[in-house]
């Protein structure tokens, strides 16, 4: 009797309404897949009040079986193209296609409200097709995407009725000269962020304005070049409230009648926390900002290579409460220097270079001790460089131990410390060492494969490597996939690593995202037996430069291999140039 | 990858290593390398660069320390590399922009655009424009810069405005500091010129009459 009695007590002490409500202030994807792994009943509570949806690879997974589990999906972020396709190094025909999950998620019931992609292929006709398939949609991000002109911008525009955000980020958008602004109807007055920096025609500026003054929401404005300095400050009189601006072209004669009137507007824009723009610059007309910038948390100058020198660092001084600078390599050691000053509250850093041209770097580990010495509340770097120091790295992973994102880009890749001579091993070494949260490491430099024994050792929360022209050998990858337990994303480019080390532990590539490896020394043999014996996987070569039968020669070594993990097999969409195993 | 030839060794002390032993092998001491057919990707996996062979294999750092430094010394031709520098494709081409700049005319009631960066000297830049303004021809006075309209005899100055907004003389600085700097290009009557930075004064006209005799 009590054998039985026992076998009917109830694991769940409260009703799933309880439950429910509960997991409605779990929001992290992280968390939330963890709690569906608790039990059969939370994964069905969980999965029927889940909104938000993560997809870091568009592969691993269909939108049928997306749809099927999460009926209540309102906001799904999707990536596609390995992280490597930013430097050229997959073909734009590849994959990673939207319009497949839109189509999907039309003819289902889903209420999709927010879609966001990063490097994906986004045609006109899937945006055309988004506009007119959810009534509710209010939210488009597109990042690093590619495939769609302003035609598809216009179809947003005219038929999303309660869209609130429109944020294109760095997407390559072919102009076709329509006016996609006038597209928002009159009844549009919805928008709270308008981001199209990133595209590079002309723009009706009468219907932009228009379009402002009916959007008493809006929060976040970045313009592109094409709109001058007078309408910007026509706009900001309409929209005080904004909290982040990116202005157009800001070219003015100081003495002109719109830069005194921009110059008394910005004093009334209290709330501007985060700026960007400055894509043309008259450095005189600078001083108008300067109200702004005691309350700056964010200031993005990376697209401002008019700005340098004195003009820049004054500005710089004015941004006392700045978290996040984003930089051009004009402003030099001494500039960092300044920043380090001034920028007490300092988190992220990125120094981009201004002259892509071997020899012309301006940054060396001056610039970041510098910075490291004033800002210990560092956690966030992306630094080109034309040196690094052995000594420099060692004592920036003292003065800032927080950091969860370290990326070095020495323009030479393969420099190694110019004082001593020697790798930088010990440097990098040190930052795994020292930085125990580190969580995304890129590295540069002449580097053999010790830093990788210290990579294995000491990074316990690394989750994404980043290695260029490194190494010596497979006991190097050896070291990393064997110590990094938590590694999602390795990504490794015309380095000494082969089939030994691709092939040791192949259920690793299961727990992780994605492997990708080019101009590496794996051979087709090896990527074969892989794909063999790893069915979840799906391993792609990519082979552009020749046609390259893949009958052949299981010795030759594969260019480019790109695998991940996948639920539903090998996807049926790729162009010629890819075999899958 | 680089191929295979670049070979520019250092002058050192071991001028009598050979060959083989000043390459770059980059496995651990005593490694032997792999050859395969794939060997042009072997060779030099640093060859990012057409660079110099070095021994770095060697546990005696002296000598590879060295050639390490008459490496990064000497003079390398830098091929582009697939993939690198790491900056994203949206980034490159914003940063790498033509240089257009308006090119007015006194007089003329149509102003034209110029790309600077086709140009690598100020004598292609005014050809250019000598071109464009089909009417004028370009007299380079030794180093006076004027651009001269035959058919009416009016003298064109060729001025530009700067960064600062000030407008300078063509021909003062360096090509490239002035394609940096240069935002639009304006031909002034020359009599309109005048208050202009001051001209150098000809050194010309003595070499001149040197050459002559």
């Amino acid at each position: 009797m009590l054998w039985v009695s026992r076998k009917t007590i109830k694991m769940n002490y409260f009703p799933d309404e309880v439950l429910e409500h509960m997991f409605f202030f779990i929001t992290s994807h992280k968390d939330r897949n963890s709690v569906s792994l608790v039990c059969k009943s939370w994964y069905k509570i969980e999965r029927y009040s889940r909104q938000r949806v993560f997809i870091g690879n568009c592969y691993s997974i269909s939108p049928e079986r997306l749809i099927a589990r999460f009926p209540g999906l309102k906001s799904l972020t999707l990536k596609g193209k390995p992280h490597f396709a930013d430097f050229n190094l997959v073909p734009h025909e590849w994959g990673g296609f939207v319009y497949p999950w839109i189509e999907a998620l039309a003819k289902s019931r889903i209420g999709l409200e927010e879609l966001r992609l990063k490097r994906m292929v986004v045609s006109d006709e899937s945006l055309e097709f988004l506009s007119k398939s959810f009534v509710n949609f209010k939210s488009l991000v597109l990042v690093s995407c590619e495939g769609f002109t302003t035609d598809g911008l216009a179809a947003i525009a005219a038929n999303c009725r309660f869209l609130r955000e429109l944020d294109l980020q760095e997407n390559e958008v072919d102009d076709q000269r329509g006016h996609w602004l006038s597209c928002f109807p009159e009844s549009c007055t919805s928008l709270v962020t308008l981001n199209f920096a990133c595209l590079k025609g002309e723009i009706n500026l009468g219907a932009l304005e228009r379009l402002v003054v009916r959007s008493p929401n809006l929060k976040s404005l970045r313009l592109n070049h094409a709109v001058p300095l007078d309408t910007l400050q026509k706009l900001l009189m309409q929209a005080p409230q904004l909290v982040d601006l990116g202005t157009g072209s800001y070219v003015d004669d100081p003495s002109s009648e719109a830069y005194s009137k921009l110059k008394s507007v910005f004093q009334r824009c209290k709330s501007i926390r985060s700026l960007s723009g400055f894509f043309e610059v008259a450095p005189h007309c600078m001083s108008a900002i300067y109200p702004i910038c005691r309350n700056l948390t964010f200031l993005n100058l990376s697209y401002a290579p008019g700005l340098h020198g004195n003009e820049l660092t004054k500005l710089i001084q004015h941004c006392r409460k700045l978290q996040r600078l984003w930089i051009l390599d004009c402003i030099g050691d001494k500039g960092l220097g300044v920043v380090a000053s001034t920028c007490k509250e300092l988190q992220e850093l990125r120094v981009f270079p201004s002259d892509l041209g071997p020899g012309n770097a301006a940054m060396t580990e001056e610039g970041l001790v510098l910075l490291s010495e004033g800002c210990p509340k560092l956690n966030s770097l992306l630094y080109f460089c034309q040196q690094m120091t052995n000594a420099a790295l060692i004592t920036v992973a003292k003065n800032c131990p927080n950091f969860i994102r370290f990326r070095l880009c020495i323009l030479d890749p393969v420099k190694c410390d110019p004082v001593t001579n020697q790798p930088l091993d010990e440097g990098f070494g040190a930052i795994v060492h020292f930085c125990k949260g580190l969580k995304r490491l890129s590295l540069t430099g002449l580097l053999t494969d010790q830093v990788f024994n210290y990579i294995g050792m000491y990074a316990e929360q690394l989750e994404m490597l980043s290695i260029a022209f490194a190494g010596d050998s497979d006991e190097g990858m050896l070291y990393v996939l064997n110590g990094c337990k938590k590694l999602r994303k390795l990504e490794i480019m015309k380095s000494r690593f082969g089939n030994a080390a691709l092939l040791e532990d192949m259920g690793k590539y299961e727990a992780m995202r994605s492997l990708w490896m080019s101009s590496c020394e794996v051979t087709l043999g090896g990527c074969k037996t892989l794909a063999e014996k790893m069915p979840r996987l799906s391993v792609e070569i990519i082979n552009e430069s020749e046609q390259m039968e893949f009958s052949h020669d299981d010795r030759q070594k594969v260019d480019k291999m790109y695998l991940y993990r996948t639920l539903v097999g090998h996807r049926k969409d790729s162009p010629a140039f890819v075999c899958i195993l | 990858m680089s191929p295979e030839n670049g070979k520019i060794l250092p002058e050192n002390d071991a001028a009598d290593l050979n060959f083989e032993a000043t390459e770059l092998t980059l496995g651990l001491p005593g490694k032997s390398r792999v050859t395969s057919d794939g060997g042009a990707k072997l060779g030099n996996k640093r060859g990012f660069f057409e660079t110099v062979d070095l021994n770095f294999g060697d546990k005696d750092c002296g000598q590879s320390q060295i050639d390490v430094q008459e490496a990064a010394n000497s003079p390398v031709s830098k091929v582009q590399v697939e993939g690198w520098p790491p900056v994203r494709g949206f980034r490159k081409n914003a940063m790498t922009s033509c240089k257009y700049v308006k090119v007015a005319v006194d007089g003329a009631p149509y102003l034209r655009k110029v790309d600077l960066e086709m140009y690598d000297s100020y004598q292609q830049l005014l050809s250019s424009l000598e071109q464009m303004f089909s009417c004028f021809t370009i007299r380079n006075y030794l180093n006076e810069k004027k651009i001269i309209d035959h058919m009416n005899g009016i003298e064109y100055v060729p001025t530009y405005e700067d960064k600062d907004g000030d407008w300078m003389l063509v021909g003062d600085v360096p090509w490239q500091m002035f394609v940096e700097s240069c935002k639009r290009l304006r031909l002034k009557k020359s009599s309109e010129a005048i208050g202009l930075a001051p001209r150098t004064p000809p050194k010309c006209a003595s070499t001149t009459e040197r050459s002559l005799n």
